[in-house]
């Protein structure tokens, strides 16, 4: 069949691009290596387009590759499963990818690691792809763990800037504690059910007792939360942002950190049968929307702001996924990775043109520089901010209507304060850089020319041309369609959509709550608060943002420094690990290699005090004879 | 009729003073001759008890020595003109390539 070839084919072309461009790309490829690398990106999403057609005809079907494990009754197949979650997943991360793609070529040109970062960006596609393909939990893992490292290998892109290197660093430890949680969670599961496959475990999943489908799902969240970066494992992603800009935007961003949330989805059975970590699972996401809101309210690094936010709204994915609005939480993921990856390479545009990162408070007015960027970006904000009739609404409406409708008024509310801070941030943004009350060229119009040559993290070769330019258009083409997508992937797929994920997710218990239709409205009022807000104090100058963070300095010192997140593991974690480690170090060298040293150091002392007996000098020899033969008499005799 | 002991006593001088040529002396020939002077005293005693208890197998193995005697000095000696021809040298102590 067809189909069955098509489930293969879709990895199958990212992983052929990646092995010419890793195995050839300096010799062969060089500067023509996003030719593959596009052609297989491009064609594995025409082929997601046909599998998600196949999915609409026929929900679900699966493919035997071959078998990989085989232990007694223990039996893993190489198994790709399609039903309408993975097909969607298979769309969003293919076209994405696309896109991304098309921008790198703009964006990294001239970059001596060309070659190199559309190998590693095929390798990730392809892992990303198996990943939402596999069809047992265990091949599961292993493309999770793939994932991760093209994650590691792409923040740390620049590796000769020890910050990237660090962060790239800082994102594998941080997720391994959170892939150990999966691991166990895994285990655990192969231990109760005796399979791995995801029918089997799901059929098994009602019948185990209530306490290990809980630790079950628990830990399987613990994985999620390391690579969703949901608080406490969100650490790494904000500081992911040191890799090059197109990779932000497809893995910290659109793709990758959006697995936790795909397999928590695809665990809709486990976790339906464990209320108890579905509250875990909602409170923890709420906690993370509003705690990464807030952080991004006072940040002032363009790509952080958007590192925060993408932490925000992945807390409101799993909000949505805690209260059981399954189809909204993937609708979320579905609307949010357009915009939010728009919303990225519009970051990667801005620093594109002015050359360098990009600190929102010393920009101003570049709107009528780079209008394009301005435009996309606009709508994006507005898609993330949740204004109608961009996507955003509709797929936070319906995560919001669902934790009124489920009586989680507490996590509603605070989840409407999250959108709220949302839209200011956002818009703090927008006003700061694109309009607002400073002009960028009367800021610094001299070193706007010199500092291009660097071009900073944009790598960009310089091309000589002085001042803020807008983009290539290979850059900006994926801008307009992301931004296309960001207004039609709302209304017009809805119901659609809903409906089709419906069929593998179980549907929200919507019961007419009274207030619901209030309820939604506070948040599209919250939200346009949040907008007119951010106007006033940052386009119209009416509130002075300096005197309300003077009047609460603590607050404002707590959203300024992350929480102190970072500086309270780096004092219960890090330091006393580093200190573990070097106490380790000691002991190793002086104790372990000093009983090591000392027996070979005992052996060859002996060795050198008996070799001066072997003098080589035959009458010696004779002489220890004779007087051997003496003793040998002597004690003979006296007996 | 000499009684037995006075072989013995010969026999006992002769190999102590076959000893002590080994020992002290550092011409490997010479120290080859101290050998057989040793040997020879071990002869002197098989065919002593021999004698004594008019016996031919003390006899007979006198007689092997000899014929073991005369190879393993055929053979001593080829090494020891290698040795020389090499060295040109036949003190026993210049010989001290299996130092440890």
């Amino acid at each position: 069949m067809i189909a069955d070839q098509l489930l293969w084919l879709i990895p199958a072309f990212p992983f052929a691009a990646f092995l010419v461009n890793g195995l050839l790309g300096r010799r062969l490829t060089k500067n023509a290596a996003h030719w593959p690398a596009l052609a297989a990106v491009g064609l594995s999403f025409v082929c997601a387009l046909l599998v998600l057609r196949n999915a609409v005809e026929h929900t679900a079907w699966q493919v035997t590759l071959f078998t990989w494990i085989k232990v007694g009754a223990f039996d893993v197949p190489l198994k790709l499963s399609a039903d309408p979650l993975t097909a969607v997943m298979l769309v969003v991360v293919s076209g994405v990818s696309f896109l991304v793609h098309l921008y790198s070529v703009g964006y990294m040109h001239g970059d001596g690691g060309y070659p190199r970062f559309f190998a590693y960006l095929s390798l990730f596609t392809f892992s990303m792809l198996m990943l939402v393909l596999s069809g047992n939990f265990l091949l599961l893992y292993v493309f999770w763990e793939a994932v991760g490292l093209c994650s590691y290998l792409l923040i740390g892109f620049w590796f000769h800037k020890k910050s990237a290197a660090d962060a790239g660093k800082k994102a594998f430890l941080v997720n391994r504690v959170g892939d150990f949680g999966f691991a166990l969670g895994i285990l655990l599961l192969v231990v109760n059910t005796g399979s791995v496959d995801y029918q089997e475990v799901f059929r098994l999943a009602p019948q185990l007792p209530q306490a290990t489908v809980t630790l079950i799902c628990l830990l399987l969240f613990v994985g999620a939360a390391g690579k969703s970066a949901q608080f406490p494992l969100h650490v790494w992603l904000p500081d992911a942002m040191e890799g090059p800009t197109p990779v932000s935007a497809l893995i910290h961003a659109a793709t990758m950190v959006t697995a936790g949330v795909y397999m928590v989805a695809r665990c809709n059975a486990l976790f339906t049968a464990a209320p108890t970590a579905m509250q875990v699972v909602a409170v923890v996401g709420t906690l993370t929307a509003v705690m990464a809101a807030a952080i991004a309210l006072t940040q002032t690094d363009l790509k952080r702001i958007m590192a925060y936010s993408t932490v925000s709204q992945l807390g409101f994915m799993f909000l949505g996924l805690g209260v059981g609005a399954w189809a909204g939480a993937i609708f979320h993921l579905f609307t949010h990775a357009f915009f939010k990856a728009l919303l990225f390479l519009g970051s990667g545009s801005v620093m594109h043109a002015i050359g360098g990162d990009c600190d929102i408070t010393r920009q101003g007015r570049l709107a009528r520089h780079i209008p394009w960027t301005t435009t996309t970006f606009i709508v994006g904000s507005l898609a993330l901010a949740g204004i109608f009739p961009f996507a955003g609404f509709f797929s936070k409406e319906m995560i919001l209507g669902a934790a009124f409708a489920g009586h989680h008024y507490v996590l509603f509310g605070f989840a409407v304060l999250a959108a709220g801070g949302t839209a200011f941030y956002v818009f703090r943004a927008v006003f700061s850089v694109f309009f607002g009350l400073r002009d960028a060229d009367a800021l610094h119009p001299a070193p706007a020319v010199e500092a291009h040559g660097g071009h900073g993290d944009a790598g960009h070769g310089g091309h000589g041309h002085g001042g803020v330019h807008e983009s290539p258009w290979v850059m900006l083409a994926p801008l307009v369609v992301l931004a296309t997508m960001s207004v039609l992937a709302g209304w017009p797929l809805e119901h659609g959509f809903v409906q089709f994920l419906g069929r593998v997710l179980p549907a929200a218990e919507h019961g007419a709550v009274p207030g619901a239709l209030a309820a939604e409205a506070l948040a599209i009022v919250v939200a346009l608060g949040g907008l007119t807000f951010a106007w006033v104090t940052y386009q119209k100058g009416i509130v002075d943002p300096d005197r309300i963070a003077a009047s609460w300095p603590r607050l404002y010192a707590l959203s300024k420094n992350k929480f102190y997140i970072d500086e309270f593991y780096d004092a219960t974690i890090v330091r006393p690990l580093l200190a573990l480690a070097r106490w380790a170090l000691r002991f190793d060298l002086d104790v372990i290699d000093g009983i090591v040293n000392g027996v070979a150091a005992t052996a060859r002392g002996w060795g050198a005090a008996l070799a001066r007996l072997q003098t080589g000098r035959v009458r010696d020899y004779l002489l220890f004879m004779a007087l051997g033969l003496a003793a040998v008499l002597g004690v003979l005799l006296w007996r | 009729m000499v009684a037995v002991s006075w072989y013995l006593a010969l026999g006992a001088v002769l190999f102590s003073i076959g000893l002590v040529g080994v020992l002290v002396r550092r011409n490997i020939v010479v120290m080859l001759m101290s050998v057989e002077l040793m040997v020879n005293a071990v002869n002197l005693n098989l065919v002593a008890f021999s004698n004594l208890h008019a016996h031919y197998t003390g006899l007979v193995l006198a007689l092997f020595v000899i014929g073991v005697e005369a190879a393993e000095l055929g053979v001593a000696l080829a090494i020891i003109l290698a040795w020389h021809r090499h060295s040109g040298r036949l003190d026993a102590d210049s010989a001290t390539l299996l130092k440890g």
